[in-house]
């Protein structure tokens, strides 16, 4: 058989400690589509880079041609003949489409950029069937669709020998989604291998010859198309249980428990389309589906983040109307919100560990003066004993924790102001596990204390064996809510990637 | 249609400025005439050639605050160089303009390979240049070929030789930024860094350029400014790089990188040069000056953020 055009050898590659990918043996062949399935964090997207040249493997090797081949950068790669397009743009905002295109591999004559060039650019969309879109258009004015395009043009105008797509066409509509893959198989029958990341089953079925399952950044398992069903596929993506991590569940949660949080017909900006949830005293409430979904709009839209938002917010029965952080963190409202990245948006990263802690809590004494009877003072000591943070001192700066030990502080500061009820944006993102457990114990603990929770979160196990009850979101909808034995893996699977879910009917 | 609305912000501009020059003239003394329009391009030519040494920072994404001491500098020099024969003078010219480039390059070394913050970074090699200036040339002194002088600062068949060297850098400076590999990936690397560097764009090289470009330019305005004064005088520089900073907002040159043209800083130019021309004449006391030519420049500033009002998420306003 022919050398592979990419291959894998014993990769490895970790970010601060915590492995993306451990000992990767991986290969894709001339003329194959190849789909890359695996959950959130399984590593697609860390394999993806290291063969776009964005990072580089900490051990292993990556050959290109039989060659072993160094990445060092986009260009060097493109160099090799890899393309990659990402699922986070890569286009310049303030040029035109065509230049856009035209700059990822410039031609020139007399120094000037070559006006075939354009040309070729102009033919490139309109193959793809981007007919409408016009090269003197600004990259900023187009939808989200056509800057999708735009991107497939741009990987395309390169001629790549490997082009990587990863969820290329996720905001795109199935009449170019059928375009884009007749070019992909006119590009595999002209010897292009392709490396295909999806979440939708039926895009992969539609294109795969070979498809590699990825867990927990290992690779698991390769084999054709066609050879294995789709829960056997599912199951393979799920692997292991977690369990022994998550604390029991109490026998179920009260069923006339007041409601603490409840929204209805909530719509925002085309992204989030007619939401309606509530939770209790006492309840973890899960809100899953996969990244970007409308769960995080969700969770800005409660605390008072978005503007112009519709709908109705009801917190103990009573309607909060033009929320803002710092009126739904009141002790009346009694809102908390871990956000999402714990280092731009929950913490202060240069300041102490102390004064993060009572960051959030300055609003709430009269002028801004620190109250002298040490009353909460004496409470973050509590909190701290409580999660059990690790620290040299509280007078060094936060940058200075590790992940986990940041994340603690980020609910401490919250959990500062006793909330009524703790919105928690994937949390445990990038944490080791016995953080992880810690924090799952905590919010389980806080929850029989009354607390009312909204966990948002990618991983599935977390909200399987944490959450009474999940919301699962596609294209800004709530799709699906499961409680009690429907909460199985495939059926949150299915559910994320909107299928109809026959796993689960026969479990 | 289309291309009117998509240069918005430099149609407006030039509004403004057809507006401005038409009251200017109209209370100027004499009017309009070949003395005054000289006058008016040469003042334009000088801050002009120092705003466009500013936008090939700003459109990187940078600030420089090294221009005006660079100008200051390489009129110093070109005070020392600019007699003599012709080859004299043509050595002379070049030995400035490469001062310059290597002022800009020294700005993009410690920005890209120093990972300074350019504001922190051009403010030191600023008092550096600043200071070389002094050194050479403590009190402002020496001279100038008068001859080269008085063809660059006087006009040719009415026409202010000033304005069509104006024409003639824009007219150079065309191409090479919008269609050559290079000058894209300028603009290419101030829209968004990272998906510069996605796309296989030099980033780093890019940003040399840039700061290279910027030099140069510097030097021009300097040479410019001994051909002006006929004296190189190293305390010049000051104004010059506030005025530069203006001029560039003014024109519609986005100091958040990738958005603009050396055309928008010339007019942004000629705007404050016609604004502080105005004051002048229209009789309001010289130290409140720099109070309208603010107000002008905050009406400017607010204009161009018009587009924060329709931002939907809060979390964006911080982002920039």
């Amino acid at each position: 058989m022919a050398e592979s055009l990419v291959r894998l050898k014993s990769v490895s590659k970790s970010y601060g400690g915590v492995p993306a990918l451990t000992d990767v043996d991986f290969q894709c062949e001339a003329g194959l589509i190849h789909a890359i399935l695996g959950e959130n964090g399984a590593g697609k997207s860390t394999l993806m880079k290291l063969l776009a040249g964005v990072i580089q493997p900490d051990a292993g090797e990556i050959l290109v041609s039989g060659k072993a081949a160094r990445l060092t950068s986009p260009r060097e790669a493109t160099r090799h003949g890899m393309v990659c397009m990402f699922q986070e743009l890569s286009l310049m905002p303030h040029l035109s489409v065509g230049d856009n295109i035209v700059i990822s591999a410039p031609r020139t004559r007399l120094g000037l950029l070559h006006p075939a060039a354009y040309e070729q650019a102009r033919a490139m969309l309109d193959r793809i069937g981007a007919n409408g879109i016009s090269l003197s258009a600004r990259a900023s004015e187009l939808s989200l669709a056509e800057r999708q395009l735009v991107e497939i043009a741009k990987a395309l105008f390169r001629r790549p020998r490997l082009l990587i797509l990863d969820e290329a066409t996720s905001a795109l509509t199935r009449k170019h989604i059928e375009i884009i893959f007749d070019v992909l198989r006119e590009l595999k029958r002209q010897g292009v291998a392709i490396l295909f990341i999806s979440h939708r089953m039926h895009e992969v079925d539609a294109i795969a010859d070979r498809i590699s399952v990825f867990r927990n950044g290992r690779h698991i398992d390769t084999f054709n198309a066609g050879t294995r069903s789709p829960n056997e596929i599912i199951n393979l993506m799920i692997g292991r249980s977690l369990e022994e991590l998550f604390p029991a569940r109490d026998a179920s949660s009260d069923q006339n428990a007041p409601v603490v949080l409840n929204v209805s017909g909530l719509s925002w900006n085309g992204q989030l389309l007619d939401v309606s949830m509530h939770v209790r005293k006492g309840e973890i409430v899960g809100l899953g589906g996969l990244d970007g979904q409308g769960q995080q709009h969700l969770m800005h839209a409660v605390f008072g983040v978005l503007r112009g938002v519709s709908g109705r917010l009801e917190v103990n029965g009573r309607p909060l109307s033009g929320p803002s952080p710092s009126r739904t963190k009141q002790a009346d409202i009694g809102l908390a919100l871990v956000p999402e990245d714990r280092k731009t948006e929950g913490l202060i990263l240069d300041m102490s560990i102390a004064k993060n802690l009572r960051l959030a809590a300055l609003g709430r004494v009269p002028f801004g003066i620190l109250d002298s009877d040490n009353e909460s003072e004496a409470r973050i000591r509590r909190l701290i004993e409580r999660l059990s943070l690790t620290y040299g001192s509280l007078e060094s700066p936060v940058a200075t924790l590790s992940g986990g030990n940041q994340q603690k502080v980020v609910i401490a500061k919250w959990l500062a102001l006793s909330p009524r009820c703790l919105l928690l944006m994937d949390p445990t993102r990038g944490i080791d596990l016995p953080t992880k457990a810690q924090i799952y114990r905590l919010l389980r603990e806080l929850a029989r204390e009354g607390l009312a929770v909204i966990l948002q979160s990618t991983d599935y196990e977390e909200l399987i064996h944490l959450c009474d009850r999940v919301y699962v979101f596609y294209g800004g909808r709530i799709v699906s809510k499961l409680t009690g034995d429907q909460l199985t893996p495939s059926a949150l699977i299915a559910a994320s990637m909107n299928l109809p879910n026959s796993a689960s009917a026969h479990a | 249609m289309s291309l009117l609305r998509r240069n918005r912000s430099l149609t407006i501009t030039i509004a403004a400025l057809t507006v401005l020059f038409a009251v200017f003239i109209a209370i100027h003394p004499r009017g309009f005439s070949t003395y005054v329009m000289t006058i008016w391009f040469n003042q334009g030519a000088l801050l002009g050639l120092a705003a466009i040494s500013q936008f090939f920072v700003v459109l990187v994404r940078g600030v420089d605050l090294s221009v005006g001491p660079t100008i200051a500098l390489t009129n110093v020099v070109a005070s020392y160089l600019l007699l003599g024969s012709p080859a004299a003078i043509t050595f002379g010219i070049i030995a400035v303009l490469l001062v310059g480039t290597l002022c800009g390059l020294a700005n993009g070394i410690a920005v890209v390979y120093g990972r300074i913050q350019p504001i922190v970074a051009t403010l030191a090699t600023g008092g550096m240049i600043s200071g070389l200036a002094l050194w050479l040339r403590p009190t402002p002194g020496g001279s100038v070929d008068e001859a080269l002088s008085d063809a660059l600062t006087y006009d040719i068949y009415g026409v202010p030789a000033s304005a069509i060297m104006l024409l003639v850098v824009l007219l150079v400076l065309h191409m090479p930024l919008r269609r050559s590999p290079l000058g894209l990936a300028m603009y290419a690397v101030g829209s968004s860094e990272q998906s510069a560097y996605m796309t296989g764009v030099r980033v780093r090289q890019v940003k040399l350029a840039a700061y290279a470009a910027s030099g140069t330019f510097a030097a021009l305005a300097g040479l410019y400014v001994s051909m002006v004064t006929l004296t190189g005088d190293p305390g010049i520089g000051p104004a010059y790089t506030l005025n530069s900073i203006a001029a560039v907002v003014l024109g519609g040159i986005a100091l958040s990188g990738g958005v603009g043209s050396p055309l928008g800083a010339i007019v942004g130019a000629l705007i404050l040069k016609t604004i502080s021309s105005l004051m002048f004449f229209s009789g309001l006391p010289p130290l409140a000056q720099p109070f309208f030519e603010g107000l002008v420049l905050a009406l400017a500033i607010v204009l161009g953020a018009f587009g924060m009002i329709n931002v939907r998420n809060r979390l964006e306003l911080f982002r920039q």
